[in-house]
């Protein structure tokens, strides 16, 4: 069984959309994490046939992500998909990379904006932000990737019992590409189309994340 | 008298009273009462007789009473922020445990 684990904090302009796209590529068990909404992001998801998980007060992506990691291994899944709520991917992506990851016996696909030519970005952050940050990733997590920040990967069950989001915020990207060289787990990166509405996280954004990353490394 | 001293004086005494209000609304232990008191009281006597820590000052071998008293808070500041800080991460994960097995209360298999 394969879910599809979407965090929403306010997305409602996007989130049915987006839900009915998954649903039109034939998937089922959509899960939407409402991250503590203050807009109408969870009666939609419901409205559009998602199971809904609420967070009563908002608590970050990673730790939505975590909330829709536990529901789905209390479920018996076999493999999520971690999708984001604002409309930037594409659903078609999913079907391709779940059979390759099936079809090789991987445990964890990696989104990748860079391996096709798909994905439009705005060139300060396809040549200075995100080269930076796959620097300063690959120095903190010890895994060299294309592309370091992006939010769509699959994980199999095994990766799932293994893999422990503590990072509520931001850094929680980072922090699973640790645990997946820690873990010694099978990975791979695929090509997928991400479609830009809006910026994103700017410098601003990739400098509170090594903020999280190095305080997370502090605390316990 | 010093302005400055007047006015740590007016501010220390405000603080006496904030404690032993906090103590008789019961938020307070009387072990705190104690040494919040106490520590009013030594700071006071510190603003009044500022040569009164030229002792401990030479003790240690620094040449003022007033700069000892600088080094001492600025070291307890960095220290109690410190504290603050691991204490504010805890209470973030345990906010998240909450939240997450609120989110996760109606379904019954996942607990």
């Amino acid at each position: 069984m394969l879910f599809v684990i979407v965090p929403a904090y306010n997305e409602a302009k996007n989130i049915g959309r987006v839900i009915s796209g998954l649903f039109s590529q034939g998937l089922q068990n959509i899960i939407v994490v409402d991250d503590g909404s203050t807009d109408q992001t969870a009666s939609i998801a419901g409205a559009a046939g998602a199971i809904v998980l609420r967070h009563e007060v908002n608590r970050g992506q990673g730790a939505s992500l975590q909330t829709g990691n536990e529901y789905a291994l209390a479920h018996g899944v076999s493999a999520v998909v971690h999708f984001d709520a604002d409309g930037q991917f594409n659903p078609v992506d999913i079907a391709k990379a779940f059979a390759v990851m099936k079809d090789k016996n991987i445990e964890v696909v990696l989104g990748s904006r860079f391996l096709d030519n798909r994905s439009k970005m705005p060139w300060t952050k396809k040549y200075i932000v995100l080269p930076v940050a796959r620097l300063i990733n690959h120095l903190l997590t010890g895994l060299k990737l294309t592309d370091v920040h992006n939010g769509f990967r699959i994980l199999s069950r095994t990766a799932l019992e293994k893999i422990k989001i503590s990072q509520d915020r931001m850094a929680h990207n980072s922090e699973i590409i640790k645990q997946i060289k820690q873990k010694k787990l099978s990975y791979l990166e695929y090509p997928v189309e991400v479609t830009y509405n809006e910026y994103g996280q700017g410098v601003g954004g990739g400098i509170r994340i090594i903020w999280e990353i190095l305080q997370g490394r502090l605390t316990r | 008298m010093l302005i400055i001293q007047i006015l740590l004086i007016i501010f220390f005494l405000f603080a006496l009273i904030k404690v032993v209000g906090r103590f008789l609304a019961g938020d307070l232990t009387k072990a705190g009462l104690v040494w919040w008191s106490l520590f009013w009281i030594v700071a006071a006597i510190v603003v009044l007789l500022p040569n009164s820590t030229a002792y401990f000052a030479k003790l240690v071998g620094i040449g003022r009473g007033a700069d000892l008293v600088v080094y001492v808070s600025l070291a307890a500041i960095f220290f109690i922020l410190f504290k603050l800080m691991i204490k504010i991460e805890s209470l973030n994960k345990d906010i998240t445990k909450l939240t997450r097995k609120i989110a996760l209360k109606d379904d019954k298999d996942s607990i």
